[in-house]
């Protein structure tokens, strides 16, 4: 989905702010907005990709207005409406309860299940992302390649900024399955992951600041030869 | 909760803020409803407040430092080396590190969200997930890196690794001269967050100079 989030390349927003000895987490809430995905029931997205673009859809103008933890509350409220879980009635009334008396507690609750789900999550081993099926990689290290031009209303991991670029793979990741599907329910489509070098004047032109590189792991469906546009021409 | 929760012997200085409040308003709702596990919120936090942050990286790097059989298999396989001592995780299904070296500097962005290798260095801190930083890195890294107080030399080759997909990254920074004598304990000590980033390089503390 090309809108704010895909902000690679992007001008104007200012210098890099460093804060010494940051804590975790700089309020309570953030900690709990952030465990909301594992400690609700469910749990609230299907995969991390979903819970992306869960981000990615949100309202442009309210995503560049919010902090990181803001925007992951926002997609919370909208994804429990979504699912059911509450009403939008129902969130604006207990709001307004909090609102009035700010030190009246919150229940506590505990669940058995959810919290071997928790506890499983942080402890074991996570599940290898390679796939044993799947399409076999059509490229190896060395190989040339230019990204397709594409621009889906569904999530994707390839960012605009590298659409349309000439790029040479550095490594193949192993066969993964496609974020572009998983995050939409869809079949996980597996197939090959690169990590694909691009020059920063291939991507930037005359405005690069350098000589320099930028390496990002690309699904094979995002790439083609890079001859094939020659080919065509001929 | 403690027990004294009751008496409300705390209070808070300022009024809760808005994000706060709607927090409490899905949380007492959910849990009304049988939804949500507070205790796993409980564990979840705690996890990242006191286990899962970037002393755990420190130690891979201190260790790859001081054995050169463990920094082959480590440049090698990530995932495995860092497992062997004990970190793995969500955002750690297979790690990649970047050996930084006096020709070659890496750092790492992810522009599309925040993508972060959680299980060596926790959470990422608030710069990691601004917007300048997403936005600029890929395009003027020298530049965002003497924000930081990082001047790499003009030979210096600079490499960008927009983290997008699974795979995660760590800087394997380069030793400081001067530390030759230093344990691994103490070496874990000098390496910074930011430099298993690769926005800085580690340095030595002047006493020990």
């Amino acid at each position: 989905m090309d809108s704010v989030h895909d902000m690679g390349g992007m001008h104007g927003f200012g210098p890099v702010l460093h804060e010494e000895n940051e804590p975790v987490f700089h309020e309570d809430w953030e900690g709990h907005v952030y465990a909301f995905g594992t400690a609700v029931k469910g749990p609230l997205f299907r995969n991390t990709d979903a819970g992306r673009y869960a981000l990615e859809v949100l309202p442009p103008a309210e995503y560049l207005a919010s902090t990181y933890y803001g925007r992951w509350l926002m997609r919370t409220e909208r994804r429990i409406v979504e699912l059911g879980y509450v009403t939008q009635q129902e969130l604006d009334e207990r709001l307004a309860y909090y609102r009035e008396h700010s030190d009246a507690p919150v229940p506590r609750g505990s669940d058995a299940a959810t919290m071997e789900r928790a506890q499983s999550r942080y402890e074991r081993r996570p599940r290898s992302l390679h796939r044993t099926d799947g399409t076999p990689p059509r490229f190896k290290a060395g190989d040339t390649v230019r990204t397709i031009n594409n621009h889906p209303l569904t999530h994707t991991r390839l960012p605009r900024y590298a659409r349309d670029k000439c790029g040479v793979i550095v490594r193949v990741n192993g066969i993964h399955d496609l974020a572009d599907n998983i995050a939409h329910g869809l079949p996980p489509e597996p197939q090959a992951n690169y990590s694909v070098r691009f020059d920063a004047r291939e991507l930037w032109g005359d405005d690069a600041e350098g000589e320099g590189c930028v390496y990002l792991d690309l699904w094979d469906c995002y790439l083609e030869p890079a001859d094939r546009r020659n080919d065509a021409a001929d | 909760m403690s027990d004294n929760h009751d008496h409300h012997d705390h209070h808070h200085p300022e009024p809760e803020s808005e994000a706060a409040l709607r927090v409490k308003a899905i949380e007492s709702l959910l849990v009304e409803k049988g939804l949500l596990s507070t205790d796993a919120i409980d564990f979840i936090v705690e996890k990242f407040e006191k286990d899962i942050g970037p002393l755990n990286g420190a130690k891979v790097v201190a260790r790859a430092w001081t054995d050169p059989e463990y920094k082959r298999r480590l440049l090698e396989n990530g995932t495995e080396a860092i497992a062997e001592l004990g970190y793995w995780g969500p955002q750690g299904a297979e790690m990649v590190v970047l050996e930084n070296t006096p020709t070659d500097h890496h750092v790492v962005v992810c522009t599309l969200c925040s993508c972060y290798p959680w299980p060596v260095l926790g959470l990422p801190p608030t710069w990691y997930k601004s917007f300048a930083y997403r936005s600029r890195v890929v395009r003027e890294p020298r530049a965002v890196l003497r924000e930081f107080g990082t001047e790499l030399p003009d030979d210096v080759n600079v490499h960008v690794w927009d983290s997008n997909a699974e795979v995660r990254y760590l800087v394997l920074p380069e030793r400081p001269a001067g530390t030759e004598s230093m344990s691994e304990e103490e070496l874990t000590t000098l390496v910074t967050r930011d430099s298993m980033i690769g926005v800085a390089n580690v340095e030595v503390p002047a006493l020990v100079k």
